[in-house]
């Protein structure tokens, strides 16, 4: 289990994250949701030892990330940011092989070999393997980058917007493979996400903030409501049941 | 997988070509006895600080994740500079040749890697690290030390002026020899020291996130590369003067020719292109130019041309 105790965050001596305390349930999906600038994607970072908090204390499976050693955790959290610009001029097949740096620090044994192969193939990039990056399109990129992560064999993963930029078609994939994680290996997914759609569609809980602080976490359904959403993003939104799915109308 | 390393294999069989050359270009059996030991001392200054250079800008160009710099970015050869004439300036050129160059020597390296752990804690140690900054102050720094070091220059007297000059460009004619023994023995340890982090390097050039997510101690090994690269630029810059733009060119000539991203290969491989160069430039100078010309000249040369050339492709895509 994710414990996030306390954390404060400033910025300039603007509040970021302002004493925030959560859990992150096991072997669930767990969205970040909330408007621009309140704290999401800062409090990932936090969380996955990429900044240092002012304040407060985030512990993994009882043993405070401080404390830890940086390539144990690396084996036990991986984090995916949405700003990927690697200027190397990488294959995917070598990109994915980078996520099994922790466990062999860049010798590859054939159980490394064979992770890549597992990851590659979960991701569906078999064919296009040795195809370099900049060769790619988004969709593929971004499952190229995953790909990686999935080497990397972490229980926690989190993802930093993987939908960025992403079209309908690529953005359910993505989802989906995430929902598979979960399911099939036991991972335990945390995002952040804008559309609310996909949050209530996919995920299993739901975490908002709003100006660093967490205004609602609890079960998607609970908190795709329309009052609970109105406090949160400030506007009147209506919710329909598709499908035995809650989905939001935002557009009027 | 096999092609960079016939690759290395030939700029290996170049530079050992060269180096041969070098040596033995216009030795006759009544000469040779002065001429080799002479040579030889030449040959191994060169490959100190060709290996140096190479070395320290690979590995300042992935620590900082950019493609054109080179830790001269930082003003620390001009800060080199800027101590030997503070030297000369406080306490007389005599000093200078009384003092035990060794003693200079590990005091300048001191300052210099006391000047980078500085410029680190003030730009490196940062989650916003902004490496405009970082080369802004750089620069500012650099001329800065340049700066002072030329108002000291006028100030003294000519005759002193002329030590400091002997040490202002580079030159393989007047190789600081009392100091190549210390020089060997640093290398050799920082060399054995960073062995236990060249396998970070790749990581490394994925960038900050990247690398940390990885499990690599990102602030411990970028300090401590930069101490490192403090160090070596210190022993090059004493060795023969500043040269540190033959970093950017034979770095980015690697990666050109290797196109790969793995360090161990393209360490190597600049390694040998810095041998090469040197020894080539070297050979031209001395038997082209008949010693009418400097080595820094025919770098600096070289290495703009090329170094526009790289702006210019820089413009259009990576």
């Amino acid at each position: 289990m994710v414990e996030v105790k306390n954390i404060t965050k400033q910025y300039g001596g603007k509040k970021v994250l302002d004493n925030v305390s959560l859990s992150v349930e096991k072997g669930k999906i767990t969205s970040f949701i909330g408007p621009n600038g309140a704290g999401k994607s800062t409090l990932l970072s936090i969380i996955s030892r990429l900044i240092k908090a002012d304040s407060g204390d985030v512990i993994i499976d009882g043993q405070h990330i401080d404390k830890a050693k940086s390539n144990d955790l690396a084996k036990k959290i991986s984090i995916l940011k949405q700003a990927n610009n690697i200027n190397l001029r990488l294959t995917i097949r070598e990109l994915v092989s980078f996520g099994r740096f922790p466990y062999s620090q860049g010798k590859l044994t054939d159980l490394d070999e064979k992770m890549v192969d597992e990851a590659i193939k979960y991701m569906e990039l078999e064919d296009m393997q040795h195809k370099y990056l900049d060769q790619l399109s988004g969709g593929q990129k971004q499952r190229a980058y995953i790909a990686m992560v999935v080497a990397q064999d972490t229980e926690y993963i989190l993802l930093d917007e993987p939908l960025n930029n992403l079209d309908m078609k690529h953005s359910v994939q993505i989802m989906k493979v995430l929902r598979r994680l979960v399911e099939e290996l036991g991972k335990t997914v945390v995002i952040v996400i804008h559309d609310i759609n996909f949050a209530s569609v996919y995920s299993d809980n739901i975490v908002a903030l709003k100006n660093g602080k967490i205004v609602n976490d609890g079960p998607a359904k609970k908190i795709i409501n329309r009052k609970v959403l109105k406090s949160i993003y400030e506007m009147d939104m209506q919710i329909e049941e598709i499908n035995n799915q809650r989905i939001c109308v935002y557009f009027a | 997988m096999k092609q960079p390393k016939i690759k290395l294999i030939v700029l290996a069989i170049i530079a050992i070509l060269l180096i041969t050359i070098f040596m033995l270009i216009k030795v006759s059996s009544n000469n040779w006895e002065y001429v080799i030991p002479r040579r030889a001392i030449k040959i191994v200054a060169i490959l100190l600080t060709g290996g140096c250079i190479a070395f320290t800008s690979m590995v300042f160009q992935t620590i900082t994740n950019n493609r054109i710099l080179t830790p001269s970015i930082l003003g620390l050869d001009s800060l080199y500079l800027f101590i030997q004439t503070a030297v000369v300036f406080l306490f007389g050129s005599s000093t200078m040749t009384m003092m035990n160059s060794n003693i200079n020597f590990l005091v300048s390296v001191a300052l210099m890697v006391l000047f980078s752990s500085i410029l680190y804690k003030l730009f490196f140690n940062r989650e916003d690290q902004n490496i405009l900054l970082l080369l802004l102050i750089g620069i500012v720094m650099g001329s800065f030390f340049s700066s002072v070091s030329s108002f000291m220059q006028v100030l003294i007297d000519p005759n002193e002026f002329l030590i400091i000059q002997d040490k202002m460009f580079a030159s393989f004619n007047n190789i600081n020899t009392n100091i190549l023994t210390i020089s060997l023995i640093i290398v050799a340890v920082v060399s054995i020291y960073v062995t236990r982090y060249s396998r970070f390097f790749d990581v490394m050039s994925l960038g900050r996130d990247q690398a940390i997510n990885l499990g690599i101690d990102y602030e411990k090994v970028v300090r401590n590369m930069l101490i490192v690269v403090s160090i070596l630029v210190s022993v090059a810059t004493a060795l023969v003067g500043p040269i540190t733009f033959l970093g950017l060119l034979v770095v980015n000539l690697a990666r050109e020719f290797l196109k790969t991203y793995k360090h161990s290969t393209l360490i190597t491989g600049s390694i040998l292109l810095s041998i090469i160069s040197l020894v080539g430039g070297l050979l031209i100078v001395e038997r082209v130019f008949t010693f009418s010309t400097t080595i820094s000249v025919i770098i600096n040369f070289v290495g703009g041309v090329y170094f526009i050339y790289l702006l210019l492709k820089e413009r259009r895509a990576w």
